[in-house]
Formats: structure tokens, C-alpha cells, sequence
């Protein structure tokens, strides 16, 4: 079996602690690994800035090709992973095994990782807006307009607590490497594959080793990596972006609570984006935070959630390694439990109707895992509780909401589709604070255009932008 | 675990005699606390409630598992002198606590037990680590707590004077379930800074205790300030209170202290004990056994047990898995057979220490999730 180790500052620690990952359909084990505590965090911390020091030591340009050669070698190349080497399959095959994914979705989150790290170069240069790298990594340059700037690194490396469940959003810590920060990151314990996967592809590629730590562990592990990086982003629950909410040294990630908003101007045609709404609740099993959990119209809305019903409802459990397959299994089954409870608390509010009832029970449990088929429910007003929420699997709530109320109503709202032409309308969604990511047009809420910030421009996060004025100094000639 | 046959292990001739002294002790024991004369109101209360006499059916050790298993529960609330043995009457008394981070702690009252227990533990202390004369750090919670007194008379019975802190494990208890980690953090700090105030202020201190947690924020809170435990001239820790992995305590041994002793100078022992029972001392934990840490309770005043979670008289076989079960047998308390929050797997017996032993000590599975441990 093998056995992947934790990573300190691009050396492999054999630790004595092990956590088993298994199949979560056949429970066969898949690997150990290596758990690290808190207090090795901490003291690794002490030289953090070493990490930055080799990163720096190579040129933007240069960092940037290896980035690209990572990229290949990615999603392309076997790797060497803890004791033993991986192929492509094999990664596809353990990521699939322990959270549940089918393997065909697992090499679309490859294949986006991959996009990203491929065009690093076109993404800084749209998230820097045109600025020279150079002035990043030197601290300061020439704008372009005589002007002096100055983007100040707030820190060496980058933290990351990252998830279990979601290997898409790797994305978002990738591009740290060529803006010459290092990388801790404390791998989810069921998908430690992408961040040692590209760990390994970028040391392989020539970044410098003493760059990256990697540290499977323990809830101590994560806190002490978010209180001693001055800069880290965690994915958690609702609870976790409240918590971290106002923190400037935190980025934090939690349920997208995304929505489509049919504008009145086009609500009468709604049939012509069905599959925009269908794509938007069921790519990744509706993972993801960028997954449409609300679809908000002012009428028609009890034939769109028996439309997307009749197209989700009947959607069949198949096997991970099925290239249909489009449902993921919840890996632990109370979970699906759990969840499952909750939507049948939602359903006995009044005004609420499951539009999925007639396609079969939803919740299918198995021996070791558990699945939750699509459900499509509709509310008849904002005010009902199903129209906030948002779950781990496919699962959209159709709210009815005249136009004029729906801005107010939505709540925060990670990606908003809006599909309307309506000028005056589509400026006060502009202007809208609680919407992150704004579509306007028919665009699925899932499909992200990587020259765009997500979630907070990674520049912002890690550099601050200050005044820096240069004056020649005249120097007197040494004598002798 | 440990399951091969190592050179530690006890020969058939030690085993003997520490069992037959485990018998002989057992046997005096119950007739302490269970003969109208010397025996406590609450063992002589409960001698009522029993099905057998225990002045003449408990003969040997394992004669105890007629009792029923000893609850906690009856140490909370009094009156504290129904422990008291008759035979102890008048003489000064102590009254040690656990939990009470809300509603009532459980109490055990203590004569001399904390001194006659620490005082055989010194006796486990390599004198090259933990010299004679030596001043201690005493860094581990106070309040009404048996460590607190034990260490300083551990330090004043080895000739040195203790310095302590002040520490409120139920309060961090509070914090932690409250969710206030800034102020968990903040009130580490506070602690660890005092423990710095302490070392650094030219007290020749070459001895401390404290818990696996407060020495990795020592080490850190040193690191902070460029110098290390062992370049502030500790030499001896011994280090008990919470659980112990042999990963975490390779990483003390390895990465906090400079590495083993004989390296650093530092030495490190780890301890498992509790206000019911002594003090269970470890075999020497070492690289080439993994850095197993496998307990040896001080016999025949106290015994460890690991039995099985279903059948809690049944031991279960060397390098199993079970349940630890104490017992505690002295003037003072008597406890036949109580079972502990935690599991681990059976050891066999140590020269040093010819009775069985527990390693790979952990919070028992069926409790770990709802339990909040190594708070301090």
C-alpha cells in the first residue's frame, strides 16, 4: 500500500502517525498517510521565509515556464508520490475511491487545475491588470506612466486548509508559486491527491523544494497553520466564513449559495435555458460552491422545477468508473443522513413542494456509503427556509420572487446568473454587494472565466499596494 | 506494542515475587479498609450493599474483581471525611480535585499518598538528568490539584525549591468550549510567558514538569526568543497529564529538546497517572522501539489492568487491545477496580518493573468524541 508523507519544506518526514484513506465503495485501503501535530507546524513556521528567499531567486519569467511544465506534467506524467511513484489513472482512480466522485469528474477537476496552471501567465496578468511581475517580486517598479508602485508582500508563504471534497478548488492556491510565495497546505484527509499530486509536478518541474510543505493531520494542524501564515485561506461551512469574516490575514471559502435570476424580460421563455440551470445543479454532482442552489423567477415557477425535475429526477446511481455516471457518493453515510434530514425538514414548510417526489427514494443507502439522487423543490415565496439553502449533492429550489424584491431577497450569492437585457435592472445587480461573481447573459453559474478574480483577487490578499517614492541619493566615493 | 521477547523483559523468578507481593498487599488492604477499626464510613457503608465478606473471601489480587467496579461518581459531593479511614483519623488531610468546570468536581481526600507516590517515582529519576539539589518549574496546572503540591515535594524531597505558575485548566476548559481560541491562545501565552519570566531569571532551574502541550508552547515561546530548552539549561522533564503518541513524542525528543539525552542533555520521561491512582512510570522510550511509550503502574500500591471492553475481569492477551482498568490500594484510598476513560494494548512485564504495563495510551473510542482532552 502506499504510503505518502508529509512534506516539510519539500522533505518527506516519516512520521510514526497514520491515517488510512480507503475505497469508499469496497472499503479496501487505498493509502496511508502520514499525520503531522501542530506544535511541527509551528516550529517549521520559524523558516517561512526561506520559502519566499528560494522562490525569489528565480526569475518571474523562468517560474512562470516551470509553472507550465508542472501543468504538463500534471496532468500528463507519472509522478513520484510518498513511497512510490503515481500514474495519471492512479490518480484518477484514489481520488475517485476516497471522496466519492466518479472518476470522469475527477479529470475534469484535473483538467481545470491544469487549465489554470497552463495559462498562469494570461491569469496574473489579468489579475495584476497588466502590471510587470517584476514589481511583485522586487517590491516596487515603474507602472508604465512615470508612476512609482509598490505591492508589498504580506507574507512568505501561503497558508491553506483545504477540503475534502471538492478538487476544483485547488485552483485558487495555485497561483501563490510564481508570485514567489511558498505553499503550506494542510490536505483534506480524504483528498490529499491534487495538492500532492502538485506538489510533486511542481518540484519536478524545478521549483525549488524548500517551497512547499504539506501537512496531513489533525484539527490543531489547521489552526496553527491559519495563526501563524499571516496570509491563509480555509474552506469550511457557513459557520467557518463567519468566524474569519472582517480577518484580513484569512480568505475563507464556504457554501456558494449561487443562483440564477431570471429577469422578467425573459422569464416567459425560461424553457430556452433549461440546460443552462440543469449544467448549473448537477456539473460535479453539485459539489461544488459555484453549483446553483436557487433558481428565482417571478412566474412560471412550478413548470420550471417540474421541467428540471423530469430532467434530473430519474438520473440513476452508477458506478465511479462510469463515464455517465453524475452522482457522487457521500463517502461517510451519515452525512447523507444527516443532509437528507435536514431537506425533509424543509419540505414540511408550507409552500414548499418537492418536485422530485415521484421519481423515486432519494436517499439510497449502501453498505458502506450512501448516495443523494437530484431533488428539485419548489417555494412559493424568499420567505421560505428551503429558498437559503444549499447542500452537498444536486439540489436546487425553484423561489418564486417578483423582480423588483429579488435583489433584497437573494441573500449572499457567490455566483448570480442573471438573465435578463433589462439595463436598469442588470445596474442594480451591478451594484449589488452580496453578489460575488455576477453573469449576465446565459452562462452557467458553474462555468468560470479564469481571467476573473474568484472570490477575492489573490493579488489583493497576498500584497498591499502602498506608496513608495524614490529620491537618487548621492553617494560619496569611498577612500582608499 | 510490544509483542516479541525483548531483553527488558521481567524473568519468571520477578514476575513471581512481585505477584506474590501484589497478593499479600491486596489481602492487608481489604483488611484495612473493610475491618470496623481502621476502615473509611464509605467502605464500610458499602461493605453492607456487598454479596461476599471481603475480610475473609478476598484473599489474593485477583480475589478484587468480586467488587463491583468502582464509580467516580461517588467522589463527587460529601461529606470528604467519609473517606477518611478510621485509622488515619486526626491527621492532617488534603482534599485533591478533578473536572469541575461546571457543577461538582470529584474529590479525593489525601494524607500522604502524593509524597509516599512521588517519592518512589524520584526514585525512577536518573540523577545525571534530574540532579540532586536542583531547582523545578513546576509548569502544570494549579489550583486544587494533586500535581501541583506533588511536584514541589517531588523537587523539595530531591533538595530543590519549585517554582510555579498559575494555571486554571477549567477555565481553558471553558475557553475551548466557548470557542474563544484567541483567548485560549492569549491565556497560553500568559502561562508560557510567566514560565519564561521564571527560567530566565537566573534561578539555576535544570528541572521542570509540565504537559506534552505546554512544552511544545515552551519550545516555541523560547524559539520566539532565539534559545531553546535546552539551551536554557533544563535537563529533566517529566511530563505527564495529557496523552502521549510516540509520533508526538518523537517529535519532543527529536525537535524540542535537541534530540535523545545522551545528545542533548535533555531528558524527557513520560508519566500516566491520576488523582485516583500514582504514578505510572514509562520503560525508557527510545527510537528503536518506535518510541513506544508502554506505563508500569507503581505495584502493589497501584495496578493497571487492560481488559476486555465487554468482560471488564477479563484481561485481554499480551499486545491486545482493551480497556485500562485501575487499581488503587493504599492506607489511604482503596479503589478495586475502576475503569478508565481510555484503552491501549496489554504490555509484558519489565525487568524494572516485573508486572504488566500498557502502551499506546488513548482516549477509550466509545468517549474520544465527546471528550475534551489535553486542554492544558
Amino acid at each position: 500500500m502506499l504510503t505518502i508523507n508529509p512534506i516539510r519544506w519539500g522533505k518527506q518526514y516519516k512520521s510514526l502517525d497514520f491515517q488510512e484513506v480507503f475505497h469508499f465503495d469496497t472499503g479496501e485501503p487505498i493509502a496511508k498517510i502520514g499525520q503531522v501535530n501542530g506544535g511541527m507546524v509551528e516550529m517549521d513556521m520559524r523558516k517561512a521565509a526561506n520559502a519566499r528567499k528560494a522562490l525569489r531567486s528565480i526569475p518571474t519569467p523562468e517560474l512562470i515556464a516551470r509553472c507550465k511544465k508542472a501543468a504538463h506534467l500534471f496532468e500528463h506524467e507519472t509522478l513520484p508520490l510518498g513511497d512510490g511513484h503515481q500514474t495519471v489513472d492512479e490518480f484518477i482512480h484514489q481520488q475517485s475511491a476516497s471522496t466519492g466522485l466518479p472518476e470522469h469528474m475527477c479529470r475534469n477537476n484535473m483538467q481545470k487545475n491544469c487549465f489554470v496552471l497552463s495559462n498562469i501567465d494570461t491569469i496574473l496578468d489579468a489579475l495584476t491588470r497588466g502590471l510587470d511581475l517584476d514589481i511583485f517580486s522586487k517590491g516596487y517598479g515603474e507602472e508604465g506612466r512615470n508612476v512609482t508602485v509598490s505591492y508589498q508582500c504580506q507574507t512568505p508563504v501561503l497558508g491553506a486548509v483545504l477540503p475534502n471534497n471538492s478538487p476544483g478548488v485547488h485552483t485558487l492556491w495555485l497561483p501563490a508559486v510564481p508570485l514567489q510565495v511558498g505553499l503550506v497546505l494542510k490536505p483534506g484527509s480524504q483528498e490529499p491527491w491534487t495538492p500532492y499530486r502538485m506538489i510533486s509536478a511542481y518540484i519536478e518541474a524545478g521549483i525549488p523544494a524548500e517551497a512547499f510543505c504539506l501537512y496531513p493531520g489533525g484539527h490543531d494542524v489547521g489552526s496553527t497553520i491559519m495563526n501563524k501564515c499571516s496570509r491563509s485561506m480555509i474552506f469550511g461551512s457557513a459557520h467557518t466564513v463567519d468566524q474569519y469574516s472582517g480577518n484580513p490575514r484569512v480568505q475563507a471559502h464556504g457554501p456558494g449559495f449561487s443562483k440564477i435570476l431570471i429577469g422578467d424580460d425573459v422569464v416567459d421563455q425560461w424553457e430556452d435555458y433549461l440546460d443552462l440551470m440543469v449544467e448549473s445543479v448537477l456539473s460535479n454532482s453539485g459539489r461544488s460552491c459555484i453549483n446553483c442552489s436557487g433558481i428565482w423567477a417571478s412566474r412560471h415557477t412550478k413548470a420550471i422545477g417540474e421541467a428540471l425535475a423530469a430532467r434530473m429526477g430519474a438520473i440513476e446511481i452508477l458506478p465511479p468508473t462510469d463515464p455517465k455516471a453524475a452522482l457522487a457518493a457521500f463517502t461517510n453515510p451519515q452525512m447523507a443522513k444527516g443532509t437528507y434530514a435536514m431537506v425533509q425538514q424543509d419540505l414540511a414548510e408550507a409552500g414548499v413542494t418537492d418536485m422530485t417526489a415521484s421519481f423515486g427514494e432519494r436517499l439510497v443507502e449502501r453498505e458502506r456509503s450512501a448516495y443523494l439522487r437530484p431533488m428539485v423543490v419548489t417555494a412559493d415565496s424568499p420567505q421560505r427556509g428551503v429558498a437559503m439553502k444549499e447542500y452537498m449533492f444536486p439540489f436546487v429550489s425553484v423561489v418564486q420572487c417578483s423582480q423588483k424584491d429579488m435583489i433584497k431577497s437573494i441573500g449572499s450569492t457567490l455566483v448570480g446568473t442573471a438573465l435578463t437585457a433589462d439595463e436598469a435592472w442588470i445596474d442594480d445587480l451591478t451594484n449589488a454587494t452580496h453578489i460575488d461573481r455576477l453573469n449576465i447573459g446565459p452562462m452557467p453559474t458553474s462555468r468560470l472565466n479564469w481571467l476573473q478574480p474568484h472570490e477575492g483577487n489573490l493579488i489583493d490578499f497576498l500584497f498591499r499596494s502602498r506608496a513608495y517614492q524614490v529620491v537618487p541619493m548621492r553617494v560619496p566615493q569611498s577612500v582608499g | 506494542m510490544t509483542v516479541s521477547s525483548p531483553a527488558w523483559l521481567a524473568t519468571t523468578e520477578q514476575i513471581a515475587t512481585a505477584k506474590q507481593s501484589l497478593d499479600q498487599h491486596a489481602y492487608e488492604s481489604v483488611q484495612w479498609h473493610f475491618h470496623d477499626s481502621t476502615g473509611s464510613p464509605f467502605w464500610l457503608e458499602k461493605k453492607k450493599e456487598l454479596k461476599f465478606d471481603p475480610l475473609t473471601e478476598v484473599k489474593v489480587f485477583d480475589d478484587l474483581k468480586k467488587f463491583p467496579e468502582f464509580e467516580d461518581e461517588w467522589l463527587r459531593g460529601g461529606p470528604i471525611n467519609r473517606w477518611i479511614p478510621k485509622g488515619l483519623l486526626g491527621k492532617p488531610a488534603y482534599v485533591f480535585e478533578t473536572g469541575g468546570t461546571t457543577g461538582i468536581p470529584k474529590s479525593r481526600m489525601v494524607i500522604d499518598d502524593f509524597r509516599i507516590d512521588y517519592e518512589l517515582f524520584s526514585h525512577t529519576l536518573p540523577d545525571e538528568y534530574f540532579p540532586k539539589g536542583s531547582n523545578w518549574l513546576m509548569l502544570g496546572p494549579s489550583g486544587p490539584r494533586r500535581l501541583r503540591l506533588a511536584i514541589e515535594h517531588l523537587c523539595q524531597y530531591r533538595g530543590g525549591i519549585c517554582f510555579c505558575i498559575d494555571l486554571d485548566p477549567r477555565w481553558v476548559v471553558k475557553l475551548i468550549k466557548k470557542g474563544w481560541m484567541e483567548h485560549l491562545e492569549e491565556y497560553k501565552r500568559h502561562c508560557i510567558d510567566q514560565a519564561i519570566t521564571i527560567l530566565t531569571a537566573n534561578h539555576d532551574i535544570k528541572c521542570m514538569f509540565t504537559t506534552p502541550k505546554l512544552l511544545e508552547s515552551l519550545a516555541a515561546g523560547l524559539a520566539e526568543k532565539d534559545t531553546s530548552i535546552q539551551e536554557i539549561g533544563i535537563t529533566g522533564i517529566f511530563s505527564g497529564g495529557t496523552e502521549f503518541t510516540p509520533q508526538w513524542t518523537r517529535f519532543c525528543v527529536e525537535e524540542l529538546l535537541g534530540g535523545p539525552a545522551e545528545e542533548s542533555g535533555v531528558y524527557m520521561t513520560p508519566t500516566y497517572g491520576n488523582t485516583l491512582m500514582g504514578l505510572a512510570c514509562s520503560r525508557p522510550v527510545i527510537l528503536e522501539e518506535d518510541y513506544t511509550i508502554a506505563y508500569y503502574a507503581p505495584q502493589p500500591r497501584a495496578v493497571v489492568e487492560v481488559v476486555d471492553f465487554d468482560d471488564h475481569t477479563k484481561v485481554v492477551g499480551y499486545g491486545e487491545t482493551g480497556r485500562v482498568k485501575l487499581y488503587t490500594m493504599t492506607k489511604e484510598f482503596f479503589v478495586p477496580g475502576f475503569l478508565e476513560r481510555d484503552e491501549g494494548e496489554r504490555e509484558m512485564p519489565y525487568k524494572k518493573y516485573p508486572w504488566d504495563g500498557v502502551s499506546g495510551v488513548r482516549p477509550y473510542r466509545a468517549f474520544a468524541s465527546s471528550t475534551t482532552v489535553g486542554v492544558y
